[in-house]
């Protein structure tokens, strides 16, 4: 059958190929170019060397964004996901009114970020008029405010995924555990967490990636106010982009150091939760 | 399979944990409700007033719906975010089950190399192709809620196609030999043996796309915003020239982009729980 489908391969290749190509093929490439160029319309472009990378850290909006995501990432991504894991704990013990009680926590996560993000300035600065004052008054309200967000975007999906790899565990090995004689917190940590390694590894990469990714959200709820001191590095190189003629080769060479960046933490990630997965 | 403990007769009681739980759900929901007590309300009540209940002061009635759906202009905009989520995610399934099957069932170092060009795209932040990409789409005429749909494809078919190779590789292949021994051509036994077979991985696919798509923000702001708003476009293009907004129609626009989306859970709450499940599995 190998050979007869070869002359196929237009009718079942060729229009995802097409669109690949066009869609991130040529534009990655295309990227990868211009961050060693200065350009305005891509077709003006002229070759600079590293002069955009040195640019990018000619002032303090990219390192100061680097800082906001990375903090932020690891906050909410630990948050995030022992909430999620203890939520999933909870809800695999068989009480009544369980699946009410996934669906209504599972829900903010299908509102799109813009939406969310005008939800949450909503009610933030509805707390914070209390005292007089917006969230646009203290980079730490805008910080705390998208933690809040993110918490209440991602719990839900993150509990999903831990209620499945918690009812993959097989129903004898924790019997043989109780008869042993472990109690529930040697359960917890010699049992459970280590056999719900595959999709520990599954929701940090998501949540990591997501957090360090986050552009929408960040743009609804404070747009990086105060000044840009709450700009995510998606949102930084969007301004850089967009708000500043003469600065596009800057924001290509940032966007393509974000890349990198993302591809690191990526293959950092997997490697060391990897390591820690059990066969079962 | 994925029988839930609790969907089985004997789920027991725990009261102390019950209202632990149901307290956790509940903050999990209020944030809507209060949005939807605070959409009848007037802009300076929304601000000033948020956790009281509408009064007569207070109440707008349907006042924030009537105009704020007709400054957003939120209908055309249902029906472009309809339009190109619909039309996107069927081609995506189409096209991408299609290449997913011929990559896995043919061998060769093209197969492998395309298949690692997906993943690898899974991972590249969207920032990193923004730019070029608007000028691409602008030279190819594809800036129109047609064009994006080839755009759409393109990101899609990375994941999806990711998704597709992981079922087909459980596909026996035997049934497939056997229709062509019985004188079926492949795409003939593609569409009438092998893509029925793909339908649960399919259904996976088309939630976590449509879920994708219907949210996305800044790919159709680039590409069409300026003409064919989409709804995260339009809500962002409630904030004013100078970041001023009526959150009176705030709220009432915020209330009826989630209707859809809660309409849509509430409808398809199982495949979604399972798609999004079957679409976490590690590569």
């Amino acid at each position: 059958m190998e050979k007869s489908l070869k002359k196929y391969f237009l009718l079942f290749v060729g229009p995802t190929l097409i669109a690949f190509i066009i869609a991130f093929v040529i534009p990655f490439v295309m990227g990868v170019f211009l961050s060693f160029a200065k350009f305005t319309t891509v077709a003006d472009a002229q070759w600079v060397g590293f002069a955009n990378y040195v640019r990018a850290f000619s002032n303090r909006d990219f390192v100061n964004a680097l800082g906001f995501s990375t903090l932020f990432t690891i906050v909410s991504v630990l948050i995030i996901n022992t909430a999620a894991f203890a939520l999933a704990l909870l809800l695999t013990r068989g009480i009544s009114g369980t699946n009410v009680f996934r669906t209504m926590i599972f829900m903010p996560n299908l509102i799109g970020g813009i939406v969310l993000g005008y939800i949450w300035q909503f009610i933030i600065n509805g707390v914070l008029s209390a005292f007089k004052v917006t969230i646009l008054v203290d980079p730490a309200y805008g910080f705390w405010g998208l933690v809040i967000l993110s918490n209440w975007q991602f719990i839900g999906y993150m509990m999903i995924i831990y209620i499945a790899g918690i009812q993959n565990i097989p129903g004898d090995t924790l019997e043989a555990a109780v008869i042993d004689g472990a109690g529930p917190w040697t359960m917890l940590w010699k049992i459970t967490i280590p056999l719900v390694m595959p999709s520990i590894t599954i929701a940090l990469f998501m949540t990591v990636t997501n957090s360090f990714k986050m552009f929408d959200q960040n743009l609804a709820l404070t747009a990086g106010q105060p000044g840009k001191s709450t700009a995510m590095v998606a949102l930084d190189i969007y301004n850089t982009f967009y708000s500043r003629a003469g600065w596009e080769g800057v924001g290509q060479a940032k966007a393509l150091m974000f890349f990198l960046i993302v591809v690191v933490i990526a293959l950092v990630q997997l490697s060391i939760t990897r390591k820690r997965e059990v066969v079962n | 399979l994925n029988q839930s403990p609790q969907e089985r007769p004997h789920a027991t009681v725990n009261i102390p944990l019950a209202a632990f739980l149901t307290l956790i759900s509940v903050a999990f929901v209020s944030p809507i409700l209060l949005v939807l007590m605070n959409s009848f309300k007037g802009k300076l009540y929304v601000i000033n007033s948020p956790f009281a209940f509408p009064t007569a002061e207070s109440s707008v009635g349907f006042n924030n719906y009537t105009q704020g759906i007709a400054a957003t202009g939120f209908f055309p905009a249902f029906g472009w975010s309809l339009f190109i989520t619909v039309f996107s995610v069927g081609i995506i399934i189409l096209f991408s089950s299609m290449t997913a099957w011929y990559i896995t069932r043919k061998i060769d170092p093209f197969s492998k190399a395309l298949y690692f060009a997906f993943v690898f795209a899974m991972i590249v932040p969207f920032q990193m192709v923004m730019f070029p990409l608007t000028r691409v789409a602008n030279l190819l005429h594809l800036d129109n809620p047609v064009g994006i749909l080839v755009i759409y494809l393109g990101f899609g078919a990375a994941q999806s196609v990711f998704l597709f190779c992981g079922f087909v590789k459980s596909v026996p292949i035997a049934v497939e030999e056997a229709a062509i021994i019985d004188g079926c051509n492949p795409p003939r036994m593609f569409f009438s043996v092998v893509l029925p077979m793909l339908t649960p991985i399919a259904i996976t696919v088309a939630i976590l796309n449509t879920m994708w798509i219907w949210n996305d923000f800044l790919l159709p702001f680039l590409l069409i915003g300026s003409e064919f708003r989409t709804i995260p476009v339009a809500v962002q293009y409630l904030r004013g020239g100078h970041g001023s907004i009526d959150m009176g129609y705030m709220m009432a626009v915020i209330i009826v982009a989630v209707i859809p989306i809660v309409l849509f859970y509430f409808a398809c709450q199982k495949h979604i729980i399972h798609g999004i499940t079957a679409g976490s599995v590690k590569g």
